[in-house]
């Protein structure tokens, strides 16, 4: 009987494949693996990309904000007041889902609160800057 | 809208709010970097709106409606005098929307992308509960320096016993708690956190002294920018990692600022109590056997009327009194008579860095008649008149001659140099820090007492 011995035969081979596979499998998970890792320590993470725009942004308002002449610190406090309400971008992404949640609310409300500051922040600013005349 | 055109409108947002701060360089460049500044934060705001995660606009629309129509009101009516209160109101606001937003972030978490609830990214889960803190601290702060600065409650140092320890047990358990939370993720442990940082913002501020407010409100406008800060990082947004760090910058500098202005450290400050331990010196010897030259409105509208130069100095008490209108009228009048008239500012001159130059502003005194310390402190010796308006500390000589004084080392302005000094005060009564003011006794010191505004309104009456 020929059949059997042939079966044996292909199910060896068969076997074969199969663990050439599998090899080629570790291979390609390995290289992956690799070059993930190789992505990450070109890239940075996320954390290291961002403290990098933090400290840069923290220098420039450093050197920036020393050149405000003193006679301007007023306006100063109320116009970094207004901006710092920028922070209503979260509030937008919080109040915008379709569906009413907490989350929704509590963007709702840091919504309001910000556009207080907004708006009183920098018409405040304008108002202070406008009384600022030079001699006639 | 792509996510790389939202982060390139966030860019030009950010540089629109440098170019805000850079503008205030001078007060002709100043209007136009708040332009700037609202250009700035109509891009951010256009920006999130078109991005794909807001979908629903109504409660957004409402928000701003609502918030817009207060903040617009509340510009409008504020009276300059009241500015200090203001900022502080305001700066109490973004500390709540900060809480606000990261009680979001952690209820939905995936609208921001940072993980799904009960799996959030661990490093955002420490830079959302340092948000949270900060901006919990931030609200009930300025609440207290509100409530001091309106007079709600006294200005007063509110200290006792085991305060410090009191404080630095919150300021540890805080941090604890920080650590647990980003460990466990727990609901409770975000509540307890909230809690802890609004009582902790509270009890920081109260000991702190009314005439300590400048540096007070810079530090809390610090607060609110690295508040912003932290909620950038949870939400890996650059716009509001960078406004963070130029507003955290600009109090940082500010409160280093005043307190150079009062030669006391920050840590000296935020430990509060200043001014409590020295108030019961002026009621000892001197006030009673010393003699003090005091003058009508008339004898010192005759002595500035023959005077070739006076330089004003104004305090809190002129802003108190309200009497910067009659002060210029006063400097007006003088002007007409051939009097060179100059104004000195003292750093930490009123309740918030820069108070009284837009006192002097509002009043329409030209701001090249407003000098600073350092600008102006040399003239005094060739100055016929020095006009002391509702200023105490911040003239007197024994911060530079008395190592005992509270206020030793402190830069005043030489106001003795000048021939003749005339100082407008209600009463004998020693100034914030608690220190009687040697000046007023000497030969060359003439006090005026009465209400400021009513003083200058007789002077100009005088004048006439």
């Amino acid at each position: 009987m020929a059949e059997p011995a042939a079966l044996a035969q292909r199910a060896g081979e068969l076997a074969g494949d199969a663990n050439t596979l599998a090899h080629n499998l570790d291979a390609l998970a390995q290289q992956l693996a690799l070059s993930t890792g190789q992505a990450a320590a070109h890239g940075g993470s996320p954390f290291v990309f961002e403290l990098t725009i933090f400290v840069l942004a923290v220098f420039v308002g450093y050197y920036v904000v020393w050149r405000v002449t003193p006679a301007l610190h007023s306006p100063l406090m109320s116009v970094t007041n207004a901006i710092s309400s920028v922070i209503i971008v979260g509030a937008l992404i919080a109040a915008g889902p379709p569906d009413i949640s907490f989350a929704k609310f509590m963007g709702f409300i840091a919504v309001t609160l910000a556009a207080v500051n907004i708006f009183g922040g920098f018409i405040v600013t304008q108002r202070m800057l406008a009384m600022f005349q030079r001699k006639k | 809208m792509s996510e790389n055109l939202s982060a390139f409108l966030y860019l030009v947002a950010s540089i629109c709010f440098i170019m805000a701060l850079r503008g205030l360089s001078s007060p002709d460049s100043a209007r136009n970097g708040n332009i700037f500044g609202i250009a700035g934060m109509a891009i951010a705001i256009l920006t999130t709106l078109a991005s794909p995660q807001v979908v629903s606009f109504w409660l957004i629309i409402l928000g701003l409606l609502i918030g817009g129509a207060i903040g617009t009101y509340i510009a409008r009516q504020i009276q300059m005098t009241a500015l200090p209160q203001l900022v502080a109101a305001f700066h109490s606001l973004v500390g709540l929307a900060a809480v606000c937003v990261a009680t979001a972030a952690f209820a939905a978490p995936e609208a921001y992308g940072i993980g799904v609830r009960g799996a959030i990214h661990g490093s955002s889960l420490v830079e959302m509960s340092l948000g949270l803190a900060i901006g919990a601290i931030t609200f009930t702060g300025s609440i207290v320096a509100f409530a001091k600065l309106q007079g709600l409650v006294s200005g007063a140092p509110l200290v006792f016993a085991g305060q410090h320890f009191l404080n630095l047990a919150i300021g540890i358990a805080i941090i604890l708690l920080i650590v647990l939370f980003t460990v466990t993720e727990s609901a409770f442990v975000f509540t307890l956190l909230v809690l802890l940082s609004l009582a902790f913002g509270f009890l920081l501020i109260l000991p702190i002294g009314g005439a300590d407010m400048p540096v007070v409100i810079s530090m809390l406008n610090s607060y609110s920018g690295w508040a912003a800060c932290g909620i950038g990082f949870t939400l890996s947004n650059s716009l509001l990692i960078i406004t963070g760090a130029l507003v955290g910058s600009s109090g940082a500098i500010l409160s280093y600022v005043m307190c150079k202005g009062m030669n006391r450290s920050i840590v000296n400050v935020i430990l509060g109590g200043f001014g409590t331990e020295g108030g019961a010196a002026p009621s000892g010897p001197g006030v009673g056997d010393r003699l003090v030259k005091s003058g009508s409105a008339e004898d010192a509208a005759f002595i500035m009327k023959n005077a070739g130069s006076v330089i004003i100095v104004p305090g809190y008490g002129m802003a108190v009194a309200q009497a910067q209108h009659a002060l210029r009228e006063m400097a007006d009048l003088l002007k007409k008579d051939g009097v060179q008239v100059r104004y000195a500012i003292h750093p930490v001159a009123g309740r918030m860095p820069g108070h009284m130059n837009v006192l002097l502003a509002e009043a329409n005194v030209p701001y090249d008649e407003v000098a600073e310390l350092e600008e102006i402190n040399h003239d005094f010796a060739q100055t016929d008149v020095a006009f002391v308006i509702g200023a105490n500390d911040v003239t007197n000589p024994a911060a530079k001659t008395d190592p005992q004084s509270p206020i030793y080392g402190m830069p005043i302005l030489d106001v003795e140099r000048a021939r003749t000094v005339l100082f407008v005060k209600r009463s004998m009564a020693s100034g914030y820090a608690g220190v009687e003011n040697e000046l007023f006794f000497r030969e060359n010191t003439m006090m005026l007492f009465g209400d400021a505004k009513k003083m200058c309104e007789e002077i100009v009456k005088a004048l006439d």
